[in-house]
């Protein structure tokens, strides 16, 4: 019988924040920045609930961290996406590169 | 006797200080008389309280009564302790600074009546006091430092107490500067002691002088240490400079520095440390010699000025020679006696010049003349000054001075040819001074704005009674002064020079000197001293004038005092330190300082400007590089622990 232990969580935890943070550092256009963010905060999320039922499965501290983690991506998101807008009317343009006005 | 009774002595005074400062000048400027009123109270106690203790010393077993020891202040390991010792120097001392100080407090409310500054003058002379009568009594060697300095501090106040003239702001300066040459010297040998010994406390510096446990070439770098502050302090060659340009402030604190406090606390110095100095042959000689040569020195010099208060300025650099040659050649009592001896007779003199200065309104000799008609009672009072001061039997002076030839006689006979060639220029001189200030015709005084010298002769007149007492008061001690030795009383005190008293009766003593061939010889030369001076200005068989003209050049370089002055502030100060050493200093400042601040401002802005350059906006590259560090910290933190 297979089962799934802890350290399955973690490896798949760290391959998507891997994965997400590639897609941060490579990728051009700023949505799919974005988007990767939210995979690397949800690979974070699977984390901490993988160690909070291994390591204290009475108490819920992890998994009520993963819960405030997704509200604050979600509130991240909104103000992200408003940003985005913002600078898209200014530019005309969703490209990262582009957006290198804050340097000396 | 409490043992309140020391500090009272000390405290006194300073309370005065602290009332007439921050009581009476701020709040109560109505009434100025008051501050010199609370002076002498302070100061009359303070000298009763002395006599007390004096008195205490001579009954009490050894002449040493107690050491009162309070820790001030503990860092780490290092104890600071204040405290007083009383022995028979402590007393001695005590008894003549505040008898010569409340002196000088009476006459002073003469001389000073109406000065704007009265009540800031007797502040500083408060403090004055109080300083001197704080290093006296100090039972270690940094609160004599504190006090020594305090001294100092007094002295500048005092002489530049007319700061408004630019001459004494300078003479206070000098004081105050090249009386700080020798206090390096005073301080390194401190520093040598503690690093030494670790201890600052007197008696413990005996002891471990008297067990052999500090010695060698420490030890004469310690009095030669010594010696360099006492020098500074007591106008000592080549450190004398300042003494005669102390004149500029009034009358009554020059004769308080030149009787004393002042000059008194070098030679003080040298005594307290005597048990040091006498286990270094090699520092007692300089002592005696630098006593010896400053005694000549400057009595050559005092030979030819025309300033009433410059002779008497060369004569105290002078008599100081005197007392450190007494101390390196005899001993605590002798010199200590002198001191004594001095301190009234010198005070006295002092008192005098101002108290013609007040009539005359000068003091250059030139412009007096014939004063003894209009002014009797100062022209008595100086005359037994001055016979005292030459040495004349049996006025205070001459027992003094005879004990320090006699010991430089039996110890080193050219030091005593040196003093007894001075014995006779400090006669001349001395009555050089009375006879052109006293006798023959008045010469005008000083030249006033407002009518011709008739009128200002006609304001000649004699001081108020509140100066003539003091003059009085001072002249008994110029007579009487030496006659506690007529039966080796004094040195008995000190336990030094005779061991007990000699068994001689007083009139045995008080005529014995006329018999003995060597106070004769010391009593003759002074009498041909006053005998030259009588012949140049009074009969004028020798025309002064014609020997001036016929010694031109050694006229000249006694009246320009050796060029020291010229020296000093042609070579020393503007070459040696202008040009060599603070030019040394400014290429420090400016390459080694300003480099060091400037080189680490422009290190900072040039790595700001190549590190800028990775700033470029890229937030994308920001987070690649938070990344890689990241990992770098995770790969170092699992490989390395």
């Amino acid at each position: 019988m297979f089962t799934v232990g802890l350290m399955h969580f973690l490896i798949l935890s760290a391959a998507l924040f891997a994965i997400g943070l590639f897609g941060v550092i490579t990728q051009r256009n700023v949505i799919k920045v974005i988007m990767c963010l939210e995979i690397m905060l949800n690979a974070v999320n699977i984390a901490l609930i993988a160690f909070s039922q291994a390591v204290a499965p009475t108490s819920l501290t992890g998994q009520v961290f993963a819960i405030f983690v997704m509200v604050v991506a979600a509130a991240e998101v909104a103000v992200g996406i408003a940003i985005v807008f913002s600078i898209y009317r200014n530019r005309e343009s969703v490209d990262m590169e582009n957006f290198n006005i804050l340097k000396w | 006797m409490p043992t309140q009774v020391p500090w009272l002595i000390f405290l006194l005074p300073f309370i005065s200080f602290l009332l007439c400062g921050l009581v009476l000048r701020p709040f109560l400027p109505k009434f100025p008389k008051l501050a010199g009123y609370v002076t002498i109270a302070a100061v009359g106690i303070s000298c009763a309280l002395s006599f007390w203790v004096l008195g205490a010393v001579i009954a009490a077993p050894n002449h040493m009564l107690m050491v009162d020891d309070i820790t001030w202040a503990v860092v780490g390991d290092l104890e600071m302790h204040v405290g007083v010792l009383v022995d028979a120097l402590t007393a001695v001392m005590v008894v003549v600074v505040t008898c010569i100080s409340l002196v000088v407090q009476i006459y002073s409310q003469g001389y000073m009546e109406g000065d704007t500054g009265y009540t800031r003058y007797y502040a500083f002379m408060s403090l004055f006091t109080a300083c001197m009568l704080g290093l006296v009594l100090a039972n270690n060697i940094l609160f004599m430092f504190v006090f020594w300095e305090g001294v100092g501090l007094g002295s500048y106040l005092l002489i530049g107490f007319w700061f408004h003239k630019p001459s004494a702001a300078d003479a206070a300066k000098k004081a105050f500067i090249v009386t700080r040459f020798g206090d390096l010297g005073f301080l390194a040998a401190i520093l040598i002691l503690f690093a030494n010994t670790g201890t600052f406390d007197t008696e413990a510096l005996y002891k471990l002088v008297a067990t052999g446990a500090l010695a060698g070439s420490t030890l004469t770098w310690v009095a030669i240490g010594i010696f360099a502050g006492a020098c500074g302090k007591s106008a000592q060659f080549p450190l004398h400079v300042w003494l005669p340009d102390a004149m500029e402030g009034p009358t009554p604190v020059s004769a308080l520095i030149h009787a004393a406090t002042m000059v008194a606390a070098g030679v003080f110095l040298v005594a307290r440390f005597y048990p040091i100095f006498s286990h270094s042959p090699e520092a007692l000689l300089v002592v005696a010699v630098i006593g010896a040569f400053t005694a000549i020195f400057a009595a050559s010099i005092g030979l030819v000025m025309n300033d009433i208060k410059r002779v008497l300025a060369y004569s105290t650099i002078s008599q100081l020679g005197y007392m450190m040659l007494g101390l390196g050649v005899g001993g605590v009592a002798i010199g200590i006696f002198h001191l004594s001896t001095h301190a009234f007779f010198k005070a006295l003199l002092f008192l005098g010049a101002g108290s013609v200065n007040h009539s005359t309104g000068t003091f250059d000799m030139r412009l007096m003349g014939g004063l003894r008609k209009a002014m009797p009672w100062t022209y008595i009072t100086f005359v037994i000054g001055a016979l005292s001061l030459a040495g004349i039997w049996p006025l205070a002076g001459f027992w003094s001075k005879d004990e320090i030839l006699i010991a430089a006689f039996a110890n080193n006979q050219a030091l005593f040819t040196l003093a007894i060639i001075t014995v006779f220029m400090t006669a001349f001189y001395m009555f050089r001074a009375v006879f052109m200030t006293f006798h023959g015709e008045y010469r005008g005084g000083a030249p006033s704005e407002h009518g011709g010298h008739d009128e200002h002769s006609h304001g000649l007149h004699e001081s108020p009674a509140v100066m003539v007492v003091p003059l009085v008061i001072l002249a008994l001690g110029a007579i009487g002064g030496g006659w506690v030795n007529v039966t080796g009383f004094f040195g008995s005190l000190f336990g030094h020079g005779e061991a007990v008293a000699r068994e001689i009766s007083l009139v045995e003593g008080f005529f014995g000197p006329l018999t003995h061939p060597l106070p004769l010889i010391s009593l003759l030369v002074a009498l041909a001293g006053i005998f030259l001076a009588y012949a140049m200005y009074i009969k004028k068989w020798v025309s002064a004038e014609r020997i001036t003209q016929s010694v031109k050049p050694i006229h000249t370089l006694l009246y320009r005092k050796y060029f020291m002055d010229e020296f000093y502030e042609g070579f020393i100060v503007k070459t040696l330190l202008y040009n060599w050493l603070f030019k040394l200093f400014a290429m420090f400042d400016d390459s080694v300082v300003d480099g060091t601040v400037n080189g680490t401002a422009a290190g900072a802005a040039g790595a700001g400007s190549a590190l800028r350059k990775l700033q470029n906006g890229q937030t994308q590259l920001y987070a690649f590089t938070i990344a890689i560090g990241v990992v770098a910290i995770a790969v170092v933190v699992l490989l390395f622990s």
